[in-house]
């Protein structure tokens, strides 16, 4: 196992929020994308059949 | 003319070649090319992004001045670079569409703006926390922090106006001219260590020269990283245009719908 020594709590914080804040930015980027995506082919859907 | 060539063929010009660009500003071009290249560079990401933490993480030796507090080096340094080259980013888009009215170009700087927000964000926390055992403080109103700080409250300045108004193109028009004012911020996070002597904040730890930026064992790792927050950017930011243009779409579609009930 890893020795952090007593930077531990600093170090493990730090890649701890940032791995979380960008799996939260890529999650939501990719939910958004695919509603956008899904609402666009239900309203191209709606106009095609009039 | 000279960007004719012999043998019947015709060869384009450096300037044609430069206009042929501003065909990905359409939409439909823009959606066609990105969907293509887009795996590639999630692939890419991966390639860099992953191996890189893992080195920077798990393979990197104690440092004799930082100790093993050097490891926040791999997420803070990338993190700060992308924030402040993501506003470049997004400033080279407003101009373009300040001058050239290309759509995509607006919600290019439109998708970029959270991803810049998520960077300074990350930049500030990790180095508040690495702060702390090394200046014995979190916080401190040292040029580069306090610029950083600006520029993280010109991220959400400019989110909250394209969010305020509801015409689009008067949004991208609104938001474009605070990128331009707040480029000032993005570049005094840059340069603030130069111009002022007295923050507490150290030098750049990447520069090419070798008496300057850090130690190879540090260095490699840390580059690897840094492509990594690029590509990762880059990845994210195509998501979420391609995302925008689709809404762009729908809005549209919706608008037409209405009224054609009306």
């Amino acid at each position: 196992m890893l020795d952090l020594g007593k930077y531990a709590d600093a170090i493990l914080w730090s890649w701890g929020l940032t791995l979380l804040l960008l799996a939260g930015l890529t999650l939501m980027s990719l939910r958004a994308s695919r509603k956008a995506k899904a609402d666009l082919k239900a309203a191209e859907e709606r106009r095609k059949n009039g | 003319m000279s960007q004719m060539k012999t043998n019947g063929t015709q060869t384009r010009s450096f300037g044609q070649r430069m206009n042929a660009l501003w065909e990905y500003a359409n939409p439909v071009k823009f959606m066609a090319l990105s969907g293509k290249v887009l795996p590639w560079i999630v692939g890419l990401c991966a390639l860099t992004l992953i191996p890189g933490l893992i080195w920077g993480f798990f393979f990197t030796p104690e440092a004799a001045n930082f100790g093993n507090s050097v490891k926040i080096i791999y997420v803070h340094v990338p993190s700060a670079t992308m924030a402040i080259n993501i506003w470049v980013m997004m400033l080279v888009t407003s101009l373009i569409w300040l001058i050239r009215r290309h759509h995509v170009s607006a919600l290019a700087a439109k998708a970029a703006a959270l991803i810049g927000m998520t960077m300074t964000l990350i930049a500030l926390i990790t180095g508040a926390v690495w702060g702390q055992p090394m200046w014995g403080t979190y916080w401190a109103w040292d040029p580069r922090l306090t610029s950083f700080l600006i520029l993280f409250l010109f991220y959400l300045g400019y989110m909250a106006l394209w969010a305020a108004i509801e015409n689009p193109d008067t949004a991208a028009d609104l938001t474009s001219v605070l990128c331009v004012v707040g480029s000032v911020f993005a570049l005094l996070s840059r340069y603030a260590v130069n111009f002022w002597n007295q923050g507490l904040h150290q030098g750049a730890s990447l520069s090419m020269d070798k008496e300057e930026h850090v130690s190879n064992v540090y260095w490699q790792p840390l580059v690897m990283a840094i492509i990594g927050f690029g590509l990762l950017f880059v990845t994210l930011l195509l998501i979420r245009t391609r995302t925008e243009i689709r809404r762009r779409r729908l809005h549209a579609l919706m608008a037409r719908e209405r009224m054609s009930d009306a």
